[in-house]
């Protein structure tokens, strides 16, 4: 199978603060792909080298089998580009944001006409179409701009960060359609992110990218394989001894014990033997379990066992910006 | 070229769907014309002059008849006698009176003599126009008189320079070539200049940027658009203006094409300079900081409130690049004069030339990436 993209060695710097530090890696034909990291970890500096926005500092990169330094052009005719900041037009109509970028990639009339149509009815915004964007909420503004991104039907489409700041309910539709039209033509994508549930659902594989470098790259399953196990137990007791937390931290596997009143957190590094111990001591200590739950390996550990620490604090940290003057999207 | 007109069709329609900016483009100037127009160029009227007649002779009533006359017809004078010129002089310093006319006592014997008999007019010359008004309404009611007696200026106050102000054509057609002009400069603002760099910061210009349009076709679809919205903008300035300011047979075909070639080479111009000055900005708040500095700097020593020969020099240097002279100076040509082109071919190549210049170094500079 041939790579849909391959970037070997690329390096990005502003004056002397290195973006992104020799990333490599190759996306099969059909994957999605995904860019995992915190603001500032240079996801959109790489994807912007990747579409032609940028020149690299050094290393090369192969889009769709083109150059992106040398064969600029025909990198852009074979890709679609949803930019991190919302682009849509606000004034004009959905259509018409349609109409004017077949026009500028050239559409001819029929095939644009038929294609909008689809695409329309692909991202649900059919009976929109006549609307002004402005006043369509932000989750359809982006559904607008996945189908903008695909109407000269490109082979490989980016995606910088498409669900942030959308609610939870906008962020699912934008998978499932992305998924929708993945299904119905041959299409690779690369998404950026910095959420873990949208890598680990939509992506067929993710890169971890911190500080500009790329810390791990894998299957969500592999990767989470891949990292020491860290199960964690909840369970909730009726009326437990006042020395059960001592007890617990005898059964096998358990590292640590918290105590909430009642409920109680055991880390684990063998989840099942743990479960199945607790509950046999229970039962022979004549205690109640009111409730149980075991939590695999997320993402967020992955996150965590690669970089040091936990994506969530990693946000906080303000990104100086993440284009000099992009105003944020809300 | 197909893709630069994608470019075009979506800067117009979105130009058409937000007339806010239509109007406030269209609005100020128009506002300025009318408000400056009449407030500077109103015939000034009522004006108190002194009467000081030290002959009373019979060719002294002559002039004081006609004065009289001048005072119930244009009601350009209201006239006072005076006995004494003293106590006149101390009424115009204190504001009371605008101007005194002395006829001296050898008037009538010169008149009968031909002997050059003056009469003076002492003047407020610490108000220009009006001590202007006056001495130009004076100076042609004595040219009604049989043998005109000439008539001697002394200022009142100190010495000082005296400039006058054009009192010949109404002040507002005077102004009219600049308020086109300032409306097309305002819309090469507003909807060239404001609008491309917050696009550029709300990241729209990535859009394009992806695409396989060329940088020429890029730059040829934000100046082609902008040009146009420019001469509307000055199209619709021209016509309306024209009425307000009552230009005589303001819809002259022949005339109309003349200024419709004009109004586009200066919209050109203009968004050439604005599109130079912008092509490396990426702040919002740059275009917005300079539009003020940029129109006083580029409209008032154009020549377009006030004539070019009372500035100090180096606002004439000024004057000699600003794209304004030229424009305003063509559509003087062609609104108050109705010249043909060959009085406004200096001009027309002059913009030329500066769109050229400017346009190019733009080119040069605009970037394809980010
Ligand atoms: N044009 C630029 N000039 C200087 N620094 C930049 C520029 N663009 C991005 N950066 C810096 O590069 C780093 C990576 O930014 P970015 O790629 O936007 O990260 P992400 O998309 O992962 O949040 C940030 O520290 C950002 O401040
Ligand atoms: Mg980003």
């Amino acid at each position: 199978m041939t790579n849909a993209i391959e970037v070997r060695e690329i390096v990005k710097r502003f004056g002397n603060f290195t973006a992104v530090d020799g990333v490599s890696f190759a996306v099969e034909e059909g994957e999605i792909f995904g860019l995992l990291g915190p603001n500032g970890a240079g996801k959109s500096t790489l994807i912007r080298m990747l579409v032609t926005l940028l020149p690299p500092t050094a290393g090369t990169a192969l889009v769709s089998g083109f150059n992106v330094v040398t064969q600029a052009d025909q990198v852009r005719r074979a890709i679609g580009v949803i930019p991190q900041a919302m682009t849509s037009d606000l004034e004009l109509s959905v259509e018409e944001n349609l109409i004017i970028y077949a026009k500028l990639y050239g559409v001819p009339r029929d095939t644009r006409t038929r294609l909008i149509h689809e695409l329309l009815e692909s991202v649900e915004l059919l009976q929109w179409k006549d609307k002004q964007v402005k006043h369509l909420s932000g989750g359809m503004r982006r559904r607008v701009e996945i189908a903008r991104g695909l109407v000269h039907e490109p082979r490989v489409f980016f995606l910088d960060e498409p669900t942030t700041g959308l609610d939870p309910v906008s962020r699912t539709a934008v998978w499932e359609m992305l998924q929708r039209i993945k299904s119905q033509r041959k299409l690779t994508i690369l998404i950026t992110t910095h959420y873990m549930d949208e890598a680990d659902r939509l992506c067929d594989r993710i890169a971890i990218v911190d500080h500009g470098k790329l810390v791990a790259l894998d299957s969500p399953l592999t990767l989470k394989a891949s990292i020491p196990v860290t199960n964690v137990l909840e369970a909730s007791f009726a009326a437990p001894p006042s020395d059960w937390d001592a007890r617990l931290r005898q059964l096998p596997g358990v590292d640590q014990v918290v105590r909430h009143e009642n409920v109680f957190r055991l880390s684990s590094g063998n989840g099942p033997a743990t479960t199945l111990a607790m509950m046999e001591a229970a039962a022979a200590a004549h205690v109640t379990v009111t409730s149980l739950s075991v939590q695999s390996t997320t993402l967020d550990d992955v996150f965590v066992h690669y970089t040091g620490r936990a994506l969530r604090d990693t946000l906080q940290e303000a990104s100086v910006t993440d284009s000099p003057f992009m105003i944020r999207r809300r | 070229m197909s893709r630069m007109w994608a470019i075009v069709e979506r800067e117009m329609r979105r130009f058409r769907r937000s007339p806010i900016l239509i109007v406030v483009s269209m609005v100020f100037p128009l506002v300025q014309l009318i408000v400056l127009g009449y407030a500077f160029g109103g015939n000034v009227k009522h004006l108190k002059l002194a009467i000081v007649d030290q002959d009373h002779s019979l060719p002294a009533v002559r002039v004081r008849e006609l004065a009289q006359a001048v005072s119930a017809g244009a009601h350009t004078l209201d006239l006072i006698d005076y006995a004494d010129e003293g106590q006149a002089v101390t009424d115009l310093r204190n504001g009371r009176i605008n101007g005194v006319l002395t006829i001296p006592p050898d008037f009538s014997r010169r008149v009968l003599r031909k002997d050059a008999p003056n009469v003076a007019l002492i003047a407020d010359n610490t108000d220009n126009v009006v001590s202007a008004a006056m001495a130009a309404s004076l100076t042609s009611m004595l040219a009604a008189y049989g043998a005109p007696p000439t008539m001697v200026r002394r200022p009142a106050a100190a010495a000082l320079d005296i400039v006058e102000v054009y009192p010949y054509i109404p002040y507002i057609q005077y102004l009219l070539p600049g308020s086109i002009v300032m409306s097309i400069f305002m819309m090469v603002m507003i909807g060239g200049g404001i609008i491309f760099i917050d696009d550029k910061a709300r990241g729209l210009h990535e859009g394009y940027l992806v695409t396989p349009i060329t940088k020429l076709e890029l730059i040829a679809g934000f100046n082609v658009s902008g040009t146009i919205k420019a001469v509307l903008a000055g199209f619709v300035i021209m016509l309306i203006g024209s009425l307000i300011a009552g230009v005589p047979n303001p819809f002259d075909g022949f005339r109309i094409m003349r200024l419709a070639v004009v109004i586009v080479i200066t919209a050109f111009a203009l968004i050439s300079m604005m599109f130079l000055l912008m092509v490396r900005v990426s702040d919002p708040l740059m275009p917005r900081a300079i539009f003020g500095v940029l129109n006083t700097v580029l409209y008032f020593p154009s020549g377009a409130v006030y004539p070019q020969q009372g500035f100090p020099a180096w606002m004439q240097a000024i004057a000699v690049v600003d794209p304004f002279t030229y424009a305003v100076h063509a559509f003087k040509s062609l609104l108050l004069k109705n010249t043909g082109f060959d009085a406004i071919s200096g001009d027309l190549l002059y913009l030329f030339v500066f769109s050229t210049v400017a346009m190019t170094a733009a080119t040069l500079l605009f970037k394809r990436t980010l």
